[in-house]
């Protein structure tokens, strides 16, 4: 079985395949233990997983460009290959690159809306715009994808030019995990946010990926 | 090099204190932006030179380093903080004194998007640039940008989003201008990190602006197109 990858080593190298299946799975750095912990809770051992590092979303243009080089490098040694990001930010870039290379992809805009199913997600933006969202990794990361990205270490100065406009911080929780509540938490209070917690579990993940484990 | 608390502004010389700056905007320091402004207007400076020579060419050295990936977004925040305040000073002197107009723009972000940090160095670049702008803040529906068109009859109308949900907005306002038969009343600039040169065709806008400062050059092209095929 698999290790339990660091969270800072997916966030900054991501996590190289085991080559010990026949679908190549490409995801963000940011899914990994919920993958990991789909693929063990469900025997899917014929899933391989790559992931890329979760530090791409800070540039999300970077993303399709790397998605495509995992495609390219390792794509011809698996009978499938299936990306696992939703558009995260590329504008429909990562959609059509996908399309260029056969490969399929997770439907919806964020991993925020598919850990909520996105059609629950889309039916709430109107009220819910001014949301920040964080997720499991995100809380545990959220130093180095929030805090000090933004220079809000270097410059606290500088959280209303960014957060004013947000009225709160939801919280959405892949695991039932006090510790992460907590510190999520404490993330709201740091950005000046109310704070709210709604445990998702791996919402249209899981079905996705069950789907494509089913081929 | 120097330490910069041992350099007294009021004692360089009107270049050399242009250049000191650049350097302060660079480094976000807006005291010392504010008493550079003020050392130059009381040295006879005209409202308008101090912008543009001071504030705009050293923001603009600011942009420069964005783009190339020398700069990052916080240091970009504390410039644009530190170029506010010293344009704090000057608006009034420049609406007293008078400066060249380059036109007028009316800038907001779309419904749902409350994302405003990119327009906001837009509108602040627009307005260095002697763009007369009207910002319409965040989350505007297309009633309220045609209303503001209407009313304000701008030379461009400016749309900003940074969610892959909220760009497809810009294309509802579009299609509303055309319904309306005003489309081609007005340049449509879109910018937002998510966008590219695709979408702003496929929607319809006359450009796509990556980043403030291709904002104001492409403003000042489309603008001087637009006066010259009046003037043909």
């Amino acid at each position: 079985m698999a290790l339990t990858p660091e969270d800072d080593h997916l966030t900054e190298e991501g996590l190289a395949p085991l080559q010990d299946g026949r679908v190549l799975l490409i995801a963000c750095g940011a899914l990994a233990h919920e993958i990991l912990a789909l693929k063990a809770a469900n025997g899917w051992t014929h899933l391989d997983l790559q992931c890329l590092p979760a530090k791409l979303h800070l540039w999300p243009d970077r993303i399709v460009t790397a998605v495509e080089e995992a495609v390219l490098e390792r794509g011809a040694d698996y009978a499938g290959v299936f990306v696992v990001y939703a558009d995260c930010g590329t504008g429909g870039l990562l959609q059509k690159k996908c399309r260029e290379l056969g490969v399929e992809m997770v439907e919806g805009p964020h991993c925020y809306s598919f850990y909520e199913g996105n059609e629950v997600f889309a039916a709430k933006a109107e009220d819910e715009f001014t949301a920040f969202y964080l997720t499991d990794f995100l809380v545990r990361q959220f130093d180095a994808f929030v805090w000090k990205p933004m220079g809000l270490d270097r410059h606290p100065e500088l959280r209303d030019m960014y957060f004013g406009n947000y009225t709160k911080l939801v919280y959405q929780a892949q695991l039932d995990d006090p510790a992460l509540d907590t510190k999520a938490r404490d993330c709201a209070a740091r950005l000046g946010l109310a704070y709210e917690r709604r445990l998702t579990g791996y919402g249209d993940l899981a079905t996705t990926l069950s789907r494509v484990a089913s081929r | 090099m120097a330490d910069d608390d041992e350099i007294i502004l009021s004692e360089l010389s009107d270049d050399e204190l242009v250049l000191q700056m650049h350097d302060d905007l660079y480094d976000g320091l807006k005291e010392e932006i504010e008493e550079g402004v003020n050392i130059l207007i009381a040295r006879g400076w005209t409202p308008y030179d101090t912008l543009t020579k001071a504030l705009v060419a050293g923001m603009t050295i600011v942009g420069a380093d964005f783009r190339d990936g020398i700069l990052f977004v916080p240091e970009v925040l504390l410039a644009a903080n530190a170029m506010k305040a010293g344009m704090f000073i000057l608006k009034p002197l420049l609406a007293e004194t008078g400066a060249p107009r380059m036109g007028k723009m009316v800038i907001g972000t779309v419904k749902g998007d409350i994302h405003d940090i990119g327009k906001n160095l837009v509108a602040m670049m627009m307005e260095g640039a002697g763009f007369e702008v009207l910002d319409l803040g965040i989350n505007n529906s297309v009633e309220k940008y045609l209303d503001a068109l209407e009313k304000e009859q701008p030379d461009i109308l400016g749309m900003s989003a940074l969610l892959t949900t909220t760009m497809p907005y810009m294309k509802v306002v579009i299609d509303t201008m055309k319904e309306k038969g005003m489309r081609e009343d007005y340049i449509v600039l879109v910018g937002g990190a998510p966008l590219n040169e695709e979408f702003s065709k496929a929607i319809g806008a006359d450009a796509y602006c990556r980043d403030a400062a291709v904002a104001v050059e492409t403003a000042k092209q489309y603008v001087a197109r637009k006066h010259n095929q009046l003037n043909g």
